[in-house]
C-alpha cells in the first residue's frame, strides 16, 4: 500500500539514503533504530513534511512524492504529543475535521466516539496543560484518528511515558490497528516495543535500513552482527579463526555447522543452551564445563550466566530446571548446544 | 526594588555574589528611576493641572498618541508576515534582512528624517503623484514614527513566532490544514501575546520619537517636539510640566494595556 523506493533525504550535513520500505494494507510496521539515525526525518518524509532529494513515495500505486502533507491524509503522532496548547481537548481532537468540511453533528459524534474509545471523555473540556503524559498522548492519538487517516505515523509515541501507561497504550495501538484496520508505521528505539507491536520490523542503523523481517524472524535470524547486537541478542562472540568446522573464540573451540572461512561472529540463542549437572550424552557437539556466575528472571524464565575459560554464556532455562540443577553461585554445570544452533555471521 | 536574601540556604558562598549582583543592578535601576521620579515629583499639582488645561499641550498629546497608533497598525500589516518569514523560512538573504530590520535603530534619527523627507516631502515623487507631500501632516508624523520604531515590533513578533514549536504546525498540516489555516489557527494565536507586547513597545517608542518627527513634521506638533520648543523658548520649568504629564500618561496607558493582555485568552 505504502511504498518507499530508494528514498534519500539531505538536511544540512545530515543524510539518509537508499531507504526502501513497504507497508501493506492493515499492517503494523515498526522502524527500529537507535536515536539519531534519521527515523523522525524518514517518518516526516512519509508525511510529506520533508521533500526527499531522491527516490519516490507511492501510495496505493500512485506516486505521492510531491503531494503536500494536507493532501495525504496521513496523521502523525509525536513523542512530545504536540497538542495545541491554546485549544481544549475537544477542539484539539476536532481540529482536522474543520478542514475536511464535515457537518457539526458528525464532528461531535466522531469526537465523542474517539474520546470514548481512548477513555478521555472526562477531559474534553480541559486544556492540554496539566494532563498527564498518557492522557496527552491519548488526545494526540484521538486527534490523529479523527480525520480517519489513510495511515497512522507514530514517532516514538510511547517513549516519554511511564511503563504502566506504555503497556496500556501499546494495547490501544494494537487495537487501533486490528479493529479499525488502520495501517501503522511506528518509529521506536525500544526492542521490546518493536517485538510486541510489529507485524514486521525494519531495523535502521547508520542512516539506512539494514533488515526488514517479521519480529519472529528478526530475533532468530538477524541479517548481520550489528543488527543482532542492536536488537539486544545475547551470546554474540567474535571469531578469531575457523578450522574444521569449528570457530576459535577466546581460546575455546565452538563447533558450528554453517561456519565458513568468512565467519567473523557467531551467535548462540540462549534458549538453545542446555544446562546439566552431569555431562550430557547427546549428538550435540558443543559441551563445556562451566561455573555459574549469576542469574536473573526473564519473563517467566530465568537467564543464567555461566563461564568457561574467557567465555560468558547466557542460558535461558525454566524455573523447574533451575530447581533441579540446584544452582548456586560458583556451582559446576555443563553447558551443551548443537553445532546447528550456532548462527554464523 | 531589587531585593536579595544573601544568607539563606544557598550558603554564604553564593551570598556575597548575590549581593554584588543586586548592588550593581540597583545602580542601573536607580539611574533610570531617580531622574524620572524627581522630574514628576518636582512638578507641583497646580502646574500639572495647568499643563493639562493647555490646549497646545493636549492637542500635541492627542497627535502623538494617535500617530503612534497609526504607525503601529500600519507596521503590523507588513511586520507580522515579515516576522513569520524570518522566524520560519530559510532563504537567500535572510541574515542580510535580519540586519536591515535593525538598521533604523542604529542610524541617527535625524538622518532617518532627512531620508524620509526625500521620499515623502514636498518635492518628492510621492508629492508629484498625490499633488502634496506628507510634510507637516499626521500621516508624515506616522511615517517617521513607523520608520524608526518598526524594528521593535518585527523583532518581538519574530521571537514570538520562533517560540511556537514547529511540530505544532507540522501536525496541523498532516491534519489537513493549509499553510494559511495553520498560520491563522495555530501560529498567530500562540504568538499573539508576544506580538501585542511588541506592538506596545513600538507604540511607546513611536510616542517618544523626536529626531525623525521634527524633521518631517514640525507641525502638527507632537509632545516631544512641544517639550523641546518650550525648553528652548521658556526654559526648564516650563518644559518640565509637559514632560511630566506625558510620562504619567504613557505609564498609565502601558500599565493598563499590559494588564489587559495578561489575562488568559478566552475559551475558543
Amino acid at each position: 500500500m505504502l511504498e518507499l523506493k530508494s528514498i534519500a533525504v539531505r538536511l544540512g550535513t545530515f543524510e539518509i539514503h537508499d531507504i526502501s520500505l513497504e507497508v501493506a494494507a492493515g499492517e503494523y510496521v515498526i522502524l527500529l533504530g537507535p536515536s539519531g539515525v534519521g527515523k523522525t526525518v524518514l517518518i516526516e518524509t512519509v508525511a510529506g513534511l520533508i521533500r526527499p532529494c531522491a527516490g519516490r513515495v507511492f501510495f496505493q500505486g500512485v506516486d505521492i512524492t510531491s503531494l503536500r502533507p494536507e493532501q495525504r491524509e496521513f496523521a502523525i503522532v509525536y513523542q512530545d504529543y504536540a497538542l495545541f496548547p491554546h485549544l481544549t481537548v475537544k477542539a484539539n481532537i476536532a481540529y482536522g475535521l474543520r478542514s475536511a468540511g464535515i457537518e457539526r453533528s458528525e464532528k461531535r459524534r466522531r469526537t465523542e466516539q474517539l474520546a470514548d474509545l481512548l477513555g478521555i471523555s472526562q477531559l474534553l473540556r480541559r486544556r492540554p496543560e496539566g494532563l498527564s503524559g498518557g492522557e496527552q498522548q491519548r488526545v494526540a492519538l484521538a486527534r490523529a484518528l479523527a480525520i480517519r487517516p489513510k495511515m497512522l505515523l507514530l514517532d516514538e509515541p510511547l517513549s516519554s511515558l511511564d511503563s504502566n501507561t506504555r503497556i496500556q497504550l501499546r494495547k490501544e495501538l494494537k487495537r487501533v490497528n486490528k479493529e479499525l484496520g488502520i495501517s501503522i508505521l511506528h518509529v521506536t528505539h525500544d526492542q521490546e516495543e518493536a517485538m510486541v507491536l510489529g507485524d514486521r520490523i525494519a531495523v535502521m542503523l547508520d542512516f539506512r535500513i539494514r533488515q526488514t523481517a517479521s519480529s519472529d524472524k528478526l530475533f532468530r535470524r538477524p541479517s548481520d552482527v550489528e543488527v543482532a547486537r542492536f536488537v539486544g541478542l545475547r551470546n554474540i562472540f567474535e571469531v578469531e579463526s575457523v578450522a574444521d568446522g569449528a570457530c576459535m573464540v577466546l581460546g575455546e573451540r565452538i563447533h558450528a555447522s554453517s561456519a565458513t572461512q568468512d565467519t567473523s561472529h557467531i551467535w548462540i540463542g540462549p534458549e538453545e543452551v542446555l544446562l546439566s549437572r552431569e555431562p550430557f550424552q547427546s549428538s550435540a557437539r558443543n559441551q563445556f564445563q562451566c561455573e555459574v556466575l549469576d542469574w536473573n528472571p526473564q519473563g517467566s524464565l530465568l537467564m543464567v550466566h555461566v563461564k568457561t575459560g574467557g567465555i560468558v554464556l547466557a542460558a535461558l532455562i525454566t524455573h523447574s530446571a533451575f530447581d533441579d540443577l540446584q544452582i548456586t553461585p560458583c556451582a559446576r554445570v555443563y553447558a551443551t548446544f548443537k553445532s546447528s544452533a550456532v548462527h554464523c555471521f | 526594588m531589587i531585593t536579595t536574601t544573601p544568607t539563606t540556604s544557598h550558603g554564604s558562598r553564593t551570598g556575597w555574589f548575590g549581593l554584588l549582583l543586586a548592588v550593581l543592578g540597583s545602580f542601573l535601576f536607580l539611574f533610570v528611576l531617580i531622574p524620572l521620579v524627581h522630574m514628576v515629583a518636582s512638578v507641583s499639582g497646580s502646574e500639572l493641572v495647568e499643563a493639562a488645561g493647555d490646549r497646545d499641550v493636549m492637542d500635541s498629546i492627542k497627535v502623538t498618541l494617535l500617530s503612534a497608533a497609526f504607525a503601529t497598525v500600519g507596521v503590523v500589516l507588513g511586520g507580522i508576515p515579515l516576522a513569520y518569514l524570518l522566524a520560519r523560512k530559510r532563504f537567500f538573504g535572510r541574515s542580510l534582512l535580519l540586519g536591515l530590520v535593525d538598521l533604523p535603530i542604529i542610524i541617527p534619527h535625524s538622518a532617518a528624517g532627512i531620508a524620509l523627507l526625500l521620499v515623502i516631502g514636498r518635492r518628492s515623487l510621492l508629492a508629484r503623484v498625490l499633488g502634496t507631500g506628507l510634510t507637516d501632516t499626521i500621516a508624515g508624523v506616522s511615517v517617521a514614527m513607523a520608520f524608526v520604531s518598526m524594528p521593535f515590533l518585527v523583532n518581538a513578533a519574530r521571537e514570538a513566532f520562533a517560540g511556537v514549536p514547529v511540530r505544532l504546525e507540522r501536525v496541523a498540516r498532516t491534519l489537513g490544514a493549509s499553510p494559511a489555516r495553520v498560520f491563522f489557527t495555530i501560529s498567530l494565536p500562540l504568538a499573539w501575546r508576544g506580538i501585542v507586547s511588541g506592538m506596545i513597545l513600538m507604540w511607546g517608542r513611536g510616542i517618544s520619537e523626536f529626531g525623525a518627527v521634527v524633521i518631517v513634521a514640525y507641525h502638527p506638533m507632537t509632545t516631544p517636539v512641544l517639550i523641546f520648543r518650550r525648553f528652548e523658548s521658556y526654559g526648564l520649568t516650563s518644559a518640565r510640566a509637559v514632560a511630566a504629564l506625558l510620562v504619567l500618561i504613557c505609564i498609565t496607558i502601558f500599565v493598563v494595556v499590559r494588564l489587559l493582555c495578561r489575562r488568559p485568552s478566552p475559551e475558543r
